[in-house]
Order: structure tokens, then C-alpha cells, then sequence
């Protein structure tokens, strides 16, 4: 398998080489800019960005960088990946009632994905929406102040 | 005791997160008073005479920070935006992101010309889709505008500014990690010192402050920093931003006056418990500082100097309330399953001590746990505070630990086996 930016990736990265003195910095940006192409940080794009980036930036360091931070999914996710927080403020007010009602609609446990790859269930760190807890952010979206009936109706209107 | 809205005035108002808007209520006239009538030197005096203390969690002297960058040193000099926001009971720095990024920009701008700085990074946290959209469309108008880049406003002052998307590590919100993660690597922190005033970012002079200061410096510099300081408490000047979490009928963020009492805060702006709960404590400043019991909380202050009389601290202003149903052994566990998540692994004490308390909670909040466990969170996380490793991170743990198997020590007995029960 072998990987390489999208067009729209290909103009970022032009532009983000102008901005950082050192290249190293050019390490995180463009994991994201795989993992928004293919959905995933795999060895095959991490070889990829090593050798794009250049000397002295070697696969070793883009590997080391890649799983350090929880963002980057070095395993595939479902479409729609349903991540809901489980600090102290959540749980306080009713995190695990979602995640078990998730959990069971999908018939998954935490962490998996469901058989026709459209969900995957996620337990989280704070996320900053304490006040309007309990959260889960799908995707890129959060949804705040959530009750059993209002998931429901999320994840029904999600094609 | 009202809000004291400074820096969230015009919170709420139709497009406030545009620069027309900003504008409109006389945005960037600090910025434009920084950088044509006022030298660097004025402007650290001016923060420093206004008592302004870091608003990410340490409260640090903001001025004085300025003053250790050392203008002769010919290297670049660089100025960060911690916008890692991630204490867990942490959102008001969203808010300023997301409704008023323009104030934090301008506040930028005129700490980039305090500290001699031409180059600028803001590094927000990556889960804050919102927040990254709207301080970036903020920094392409303020491009557009000519308040970045070359020559701004015509006062031979040029700043660039670029935004730097983080990747889910709480750890980046100490400033020396945050500073490797902009460099590309992982979130480690650096041993100090050199401080990051001396070596910071690439290895030159830096600032690290917070979104809050750097918006609460924008109104120093319009208003002047007598106008600041006369506002709060002598060492806790000026006002702050309080996230309020947990059973309370209204949650959110708000703007006080240092100094407000906590059960004011409670009761008048947040209206009080939510459904008639009776209050069972409060962390008053993000997970990491110690509880305060229902007791405490009566005589508590939400400033610098009452925090410290509580043995605790204002931290982040992340105000998380538990009432008399919180399961307060299951709350202390999440908090240490979360310090154990996030410990970066350098130091042993951390990287060991996190999970081995995360572990034995896990052990004790499902009935597991004998006495011997509980006394062994205890003397174990003797060795994981007070320097032992480089960062705090062990010690916030700690913060979210001790204090509260001290202060509630029956429940956490009640979940134990009883002595004489025999386990296989």
C-alpha cells in the first residue's frame, strides 16, 4: 500500500513548509493531513511524510510522534466515530448511561467498531464542555447537554 | 455580587468573533497605542504595575515573565498562545476562542512587541474544531486587515502569526511540552532550567502565556493597568473567568472579581443547586488541586491568597461541584485514570506511581480493596510530589488524590472488604 498527499493536502504542505523554521514541526500538521486523506496514520503514510519532509526527519521519529498522541488513529475508525467523554465532569452527570446505551444499540463494547464500519464507540478524556455535560463529539462536531432520547436522535439522523 | 464582564462583554452579541464587530466596540486601538506610543519597556511596566497573573493554571506574574526575555540576546525571539486548553473541568478559554478571538490576537500583538517578537504561534488543542476555525479565520482578517504582517498600521512593526493544531495530549499544556510539541516532537517536558525565556522554542528566547492573559492584557493596555489592579483582591488583581461544572442549576463560564466568595459564586451566579441537592465539595480550581469539603467551602474565597489559607489552589478556574449523591470514590478514580493516561512516561514516579494509584482505586471502588491499599495510595504518593519529577503532572495527580481519601476518608473505607472476609 502506498500513500500520497491529496491535491488539497499537496498545497497545504506547501504552505506549511514556509512557516516553521525547523522542519521537524512539519511532523504533526502532516499526519493530520493523512489521516483526513485516508482516515488513518498507517506505517505506509508515516514512510511517506518521513521522506517528504527529509533528512534528518526519519520514519523512527514520525512513528514516535504518531503514537504519543491519542488523536492520530493508527487504527481504522467506523464513518462516524463516536467519542464521548468519561472525566469527572461527565460522569457526574450521566456519561456511562450513553456509552451503555451506545454500546448496546451497536451491539459493541467500548473501543470497537460495528461490522458495516459506520460506528466506532470511543471513551475519552476531557474534551472541555464540562458545563454542558454529558458530551460525545462525533467526528468533528460536539453535541452537548445530551440526553438518551436527544442521542437517539443524533444517531438516527446520521446517514 | 455580580459578573464583572471585562474580557466577555461582548460575549454572546451577533458575530462577535468577527473583526467588523471588534471593531465596532473599538478593538485593536491597544494594539495601534502598543505599537506608536509605547516602548517594550513601558509596556512590561505597565503589566507588571497591574498585578496581572498567568490565567493558565500557575499564576505566574505575567509582567515578570516578560522581563526575563533579554532583548540584547540576538537570537529571534518567540511568543506563544497555550491554547491547550485540557484540565479536566477546564472551558472558558473556548469560549474566548470561539466568541471573542480577536481580543486574544490583539493581546498577542502587543506582547510580541513587549518581548521583541516577530514570530507568533498559537497552539490550540485539536479536539477544539470550533475554536481552530474561528482563530484562524481571525488571523486571515487581521492579515487582511494589515494588524499582521508587515508594517502593522503603519507603525514599522512587523509580526507574523500562525496557528499550530494540537494532537490530544493534556501534557502540551505545560509550557516546555507544549514547546517540543511545536518543535514536532512528542510532549515532553524539559527539565528546567533553562527556562523558556532563556531557551525556549528552537532553542531561543520564548513567552508561553494563555489565552485569558493574553486578553486580559489587550484591556490593561486600553484602560491602564490602575484601572486593572484597583479591581479584586491587592495580590489577586483584576477578574477572571470561572468554569462552573457539575449538579449546579446554571453551569457555564463566568467573569468575576477575584475575591468573590466561592458559595457566592455557587448560589448567586450559578443559582444554586440543581433539583434541591445538598453540596457535597467543591474542586475550585480543575482536577488537579486539592478539594474543598461543604465546610470549607463556606469560608472560601475565589482568590490567590484564600486558596492557599484552604491548602489549595484557583488553578485553571475550572470549578467542578459534586453534590451528596457523586460517588466521590468513583470521581477520585476517573481523575487518577486520567493522570494515568496522560502521564508522558519520562519519569519513573509519574509513569509508575499514576497507574499503581489508578490501579488501586480501580481495586477499592469495586470492592476489592483492603485497608492495606488505601494506606498504600497514601505513602506511595509521598514519592511522587515535591520535585521528584520534572514536570507537575505527579504531583497534580497527588492534588487529585490524598486530599480527598483525607477529607472523605469513611466512604472510601465503607467500600473496603471487611477484614475477616476471606478472599481467594
Amino acid at each position: 500500500m502506498s500513500y500520497k498527499f491529496s491535491e488539497i493536502s499537496e498545497k497545504r504542505f506547501q504552505k506549511l513548509q514556509t512557516m516553521f523554521p525547523d522542519k521537524r514541526s512539519l511532523i504533526l500538521p502532516c499526519l493530520y493531513l493523512a489521516q483526513k486523506d485516508t482516515g488513518v496514520v498507517d506505517t505506509a503514510s508515516m514512510e511517506y511524510i518521513a521522506s517528504r519532509i527529509g533528512s534528518p526527519i526519519e520514519l523512527s521519529q514520525v512513528y514516535g510522534v504518531a503514537t504519543f498522541y491519542t488523536m492520530y488513529n493508527k487504527k481504522a475508525v467506523g464513518k462516524y466515530h463516536v467519542q464521548i467523554c468519561e472525566n469527572i465532569s461527565c460522569y457526574i452527570m450521566g456519561n456511562d448511561q450513553i456509552t451503555n446505551h451506545l454500546c448496546k444499540k451497536f451491539g459493541i463494547q467500548k473501543g470497537e467498531t460495528t461490522k458495516d464500519k459506520k460506528f466506532t464507540v470511543t471513551g475519552v478524556q476531557c474534551l472541555g464542555a464540562c458545563g454542558y455535560a454529558p458530551m460525545m463529539q462525533i467526528n468533528e462536531k460536539y453535541y452537548e447537554n445530551l440526553t438518551l432520547e436527544e442521542v437517539d436522535k443524533i444517531i438516527n439522523s446520521l446517514e | 455580587m455580580p459578573e464583572t464582564k471585562v474580557l466577555t462583554k461582548h460575549r454572546g452579541e451577533k458575530d462577535s468573533h468577527t473583526l467588523a464587530h471588534y471593531k465596532s466596540t473599538g478593538g485593536y486601538e491597544a494594539a495601534r497605542k502598543a505599537l506608536t506610543s509605547m516602548t517594550s519597556d513601558q509596556l512590561i511596566d505597565e503589566i507588571k504595575k497591574s498585578g496581572l497573573r498567568g490565567r493558565g493554571g500557575a499564576g505566574f506574574p505575567t509582567g515578570m515573565k516578560w522581563s526575563f526575555i533579554d532583548k540584547k540576546n540576538p537570537k529571534p525571539k518567540y511568543l506563544v498562545c497555550n491554547a491547550d486548553e485540557g484540565e479536566p473541568g477546564t472551558f472558558k478559554d473556548r469560549i474566548l476562542l470561539e466568541e471573542l478571538p480577536h481580543q486574544m490576537v490583539e493581546g498577542m500583538i502587543i506582547a510580541a512587541k513587549a518581548i521583541d517578537s516577530h514570530q507568533a504561534y498559537i497552539y490550540i488543542r485539536g479536539e477544539y474544531t470550533e475554536s481552530i476555525n474561528r482563530v484562524q479565520a481571525a488571523v486571515d482578517e487581521a492579515y487582511a486587515d494589515g494588524l499582521l504582517g508587515k508594517n502593522i498600521l503603519g507603525s514599522g512593526y512587523d509580526l507574523e502569526m500562525a496557528l499550530y493544531e494540537g494532537a490530544g495530549a493534556y501534557i502540551c499544556g505545560e509550557e516546555t511540552a507544549l514547546i517540543n510539541s511545536l518543535e514536532g516532537r512528542r510532549g515532553h517536558p524539559r527539565l528546567k532550567p533553562p527556562f523558556p525565556a532563556v531557551e525556549g522554542l528552537y532553542g531561543c528566547p520564548t513567552v508561553v502565556n494563555n489565552v485569558e492573559t493574553f486578553s486580559a492584557v489587550t484591556h490593561i493596555i486600553q484602560n491602564g493597568s490602575e484601572w486593572y489592579s484597583k479591581m479584586g483582591t491587592p495580590k489577586s488583581s483584576g477578574t477572571r473567568l470561572f468554569s462552573v461544572s457539575g449538579p449546579v442549576k446554571k453551569p457555564g463560564v463566568y467573569e468575576i472579581t477575584l475575591g468573590m466568595p466561592l458559595m457566592t459564586l455557587i448560589n448567586e451566579i450559578c443559582g444554586g443547586m440543581k433539583d434541591g441537592k445538598k453540596l457535597r465539595g467543591i474542586i475550585p480550581g480543575g482536577s488537579s488541586v486539592p478539594i474543598l469539603t461543604a465546610k470549607e467551602c463556606e469560608t472560601a474565597n475565589m482568590d490567590f491568597e484564600s486558596m492557599a489559607d484552604h491548602k489549595t489552589m484557583l488553578g485553571s478556574g475550572a470549578v467542578i461541584v459534586l453534590a451528596e449523591d457523586t460517588d466521590i470514590v468513583e470521581t477520585t478514580f476517573r481523575l487518577a485514570e486520567f493522570y494515568a493516561h496522560e502521564s508522558c512516561g519520562q519519569c519513573t514516579p509519574c509513569r509508575e506511581g499514576t497507574h499503581w494509584v489508578a490501579g488501586l482505586l480501580h481495586k477499592i471502588k469495586d470492592g476489592h480493596g483492603t485497608k492495606k491499599d488505601l494506606d498504600l495510595i497514601l505513602s506511595l504518593s509521598l514519592n511522587m510530589e515535591g520535585g521528584t519529577t520534572i514536570c507537575p503532572l505527579a504531583d497534580a495527580c497527588v492534588g487529585a488524590v490524598r486530599p480527598t481519601i483525607l477529607k472523605y476518608r469513611d466512604e472510601f473505607e465503607s467500600r473496603l472488604i471487611k477484614e475477616n472476609k476471606h478472599v481467594a
